[in-house]
Order: C-alpha cells, then structure tokens, then sequence
C-alpha cells in the first residue's frame, strides 16, 4: 500500500514539473517535447529497483523503448486528426489511443512475444 | 522563433488543472505499477510511455489560445487546435528523446541505477533537443 502511495506522489509530482514546464515553454512544438518526458518512468524506476529488482527493471525499460515508438505514432496520429478534421483535441486525443494501442501490443508481440 | 521561457502564461491555469493534472499522473503512475506487478515487465514497460497526460495537456493548450485569440476578435476555434497540433509534434519529436532514455535504463540499470538515470535523462534530453533542431531545419 505505501508503495502504491508513493508512486502515486511521485508520478503526480513529475507528471505535473514536465507539464508546467510545457506550459511556460515557446514555442509550442518546443514545448511539446514536454509532453514526451518520461514522468511516469522517472518516478517509478528507483521504487522498481527496490522492490522487484534490477532485471525486472531492465525489462521494463526494454519495452519501454516499445511504448516510445507507440507514443511517436500516437502524437502523429494526433496531429494528422487535428489537421484534416473538425474534431476537438480531447476527441483527437481520445480517438488516437487506439493508435498507441496497437503499435505498442502489436511491435511487443512481433519482438517480444507478449511474454 | 528561439525558445523562451514564459512564466506569465502559468496564470491562464487554473488551481484545479493543475489538480486534474497531479492526480491523472499519480494515477496513471500507480495503474503502471499494477499492471506490472500483474502482468510482468514486458507489458509492464510499456505503459511507462502511455499518454496518459497528453489528452488533458492538448485540451488546455486549446483552450487557452481559443480564448486569447478571441479576445483578439481572431478565428480562436481553428487557432486553437493548431497549437494543439503543434504540441503534438513536439511530443512525437519527445519520443525519440523518450526511445532513447529507455535504451539507456535496459542496457545500464543493472549496472549502476544512479548512473544509468542521470545518463538516461541526459540522453532523453540531448536526443530530444537534436529531434526538434533538426526538424526546424528541415
């Protein structure tokens, strides 16, 4: 429990550092970058080193490599919808998890197999 | 443009963006850890590059230039998710620094945790930074 209460902290803190810093940053695709900082991976990577392991923590960051590539095609994906419709970002954004979705299972499984 | 670094756009966000924003990340953090635990490494790394923040960012960021440029008397609505869009590259040029982080934890954190997060921070960024040069250039 006081695991999952620290990351949640800590996910929170880090989440919200790289978001104020994208919304003080300009220009827009600048600060964007922000937007693919590795908040979530900075926060959790020492409580994982301390509970499961160096290896399980490798592993993590193996995948993670995965997830990135996932992300690329979600923000282009984003961008693509926001460009040639008239749909509002949270729609976009919404709509493009389905992009995430399948690049991260689909190169896991090509690479990984999913195990 | 260079890049600059405006404090005073932080006044256009509200307490409770802020909040969404704290409490989206601390929970996406914690669903990471329990998927995890459940499913193992493998799947588990994954979700460490979910964009669990990005919806919320996008929308903000629509928001608030939707209603600077129509205090202007400008066309707010389509502004409004041209910046959105904007942000989207950056973030897609953010992933390749993102990539790179992670190549650096797989190959060094067994060897040295403190080592191998400051030289994955410093790669995501560097990596990040060239992305967004030489896109700019092209």
């Amino acid at each position: 429990m006081i695991e999952y209460l620290l990351r949640f902290i800590a996910g929170g803190l880090a989440v919200s550092a790289f978001s104020i810093l994208g919304d003080a940053l300009r220009p827009k695709s600048f600060a964007g970058l922000f937007g693919a900082a590795p908040s979530i991976a900075l926060a959790t990577f020492l409580i994982t080193l301390s509970q499961s392991g160096a290896e399980f923590a490798a592993l993590e960051g193996r995948s993670m490599i995965v997830g990135a590539f996932a992300l690329a095609a979600y923000s282009w994906t984003v961008c693509l919808l926001l460009k040639k419709n008239q749909i509002s970002s949270w729609f976009a954004t919404m709509l493009a998890m389905i992009a995430w979705i399948a690049v991260a299972f689909g190169l896991c499984a090509v690479f990984f197999g999913l195990s | 443009m260079i890049v600059q670094l405006n404090l005073s756009a932080l006044r256009e966000t509200r307490w409770y963006d802020y909040a969404i924003r704290f409490v989206l990340g601390g929970a996406v953090t914690v669903i990471a850890g329990l998927i995890a635990a459940r499913f193992g490494p493998v799947v588990g790394g994954l979700f460490l590059a979910f964009p669990a923040i990005f919806p919320a960012s996008a929308t903000l960021i629509e928001k608030h230039v939707r209603e600077r440029k129509e205090k202007a008397g400008l066309a707010g609505a389509r502004r409004g998710k041209e910046a959105a869009a904007l942000d989207a590259v950056g973030a897609m040029l953010g992933s390749i620094g993102l990539a790179a982080f992670a190549a650096v934890i797989w190959l060094l954190i067994g060897r040295s945790p403190s080592l191998a997060l400051f030289l994955a921070i410093a790669a995501w960024l560097a990596v990040a930074l060239l992305a967004w040069a030489v896109r700019r250039r092209l």
